[in-house]
């Protein structure tokens, strides 16, 4: 990586195209907010041995196919 | 600590942030729902062990990379996917020439390995600390730090570096400048 280093200047723009690149690609992401399944999901759930009980659900289809 | 209202919102403010960080480990946004969903499902079979004024996005995080880990070892991850599935989960579709440099980015980031992907992704895009980061992943803040360095010196290589011609003249004007050939 010695040539990045070399170029100062334009390694230090680059990292910063990277940096926007990065958060752009996230924060696209995070802008759709909550998708109702998971609002549903959390509202759903009384407390822990409801979601462990959905969480073996799952395992066991999963193990179907 | 129970399930309280107040702790379901909180679960619930950190969702699109979970995603984000699934869709960026895993490249595929079906993929990164399911394993959205069962971090939820995990952190809410086992909320208490969360400790109360503790950091939950950190707690959140960490559920869902060792699930994305642990099911990365037993399935790989499915490459050929990544890209269709990345962009369908896109609202807006960028522009032309905005969209091809997302997706040189993409495929960029892809290259990277696991450890370093991660690391970059948890420091700079989800914003934590190296020492949240190193929390998450279960290292030391040194190595996190190392990670993050290398990734991105690996990207710019990948992107800017190798890509050269990207920013001068042609393979064609640089030859007859260079007078070497091609």
């Amino acid at each position: 990586m010695k040539e990045v280093k070399k170029q100062g200047g334009l390694n230090a723009e680059i990292q910063s195209r990277i940096g926007h690149q990065l958060r752009a690609m996230y924060d696209d992401v995070v802008r759709q907010g909550v998708p109702d399944r998971f609002a549903e999901l959390i509202r759903k759930l009384d407390g822990p041995e409801a979601a462990a009980a959905q969480i073996d659900d799952t395992a066991k289809t999963d193990g179907r196919d | 600590m129970p399930l309280t209202d107040s702790l379901r919102d909180d679960i619930l403010a950190s969702v699109p942030s979970l995603r984000a960080f699934a869709i960026s480990l895993s490249g595929n946004g079906d993929r990164a729902d399911d394993l959205v969903q069962e971090t939820l499902l995990r952190a809410i079979a086992n909320i208490d062990s969360f400790q109360p004024g503790s950091n939950l996005p950190a707690w959140l995080f960490t559920i869902l990379r060792n699930l994305f880990r642990s099911d990365y070892r037993k399935r790989r991850r499915e490459v050929e996917d990544a890209e269709g599935n990345y962009a369908k989960t896109l609202k807006t579709q960028p522009a032309q020439n905005a969209h091809l440099e997302f997706e040189e980015f993409r495929q960029a980031l892809d290259k990277l390995p696991q450890d370093q992907r991660e690391a970059l992704i948890l420091v700079g895009a989800s914003g934590f600390s190296y020492e949240d980061a190193a929390a998450i992943c279960g290292c030391a803040v040194g190595t996190i730090k190392s990670r993050v360095n290398r990734a991105r010196s690996k990207l710019s290589a990948l992107l800017y570096v190798d890509g050269a011609e990207d920013f001068g003249p042609d393979e064609t004007v640089r030859a007859v400048i260079g007078g070497n050939g091609g």
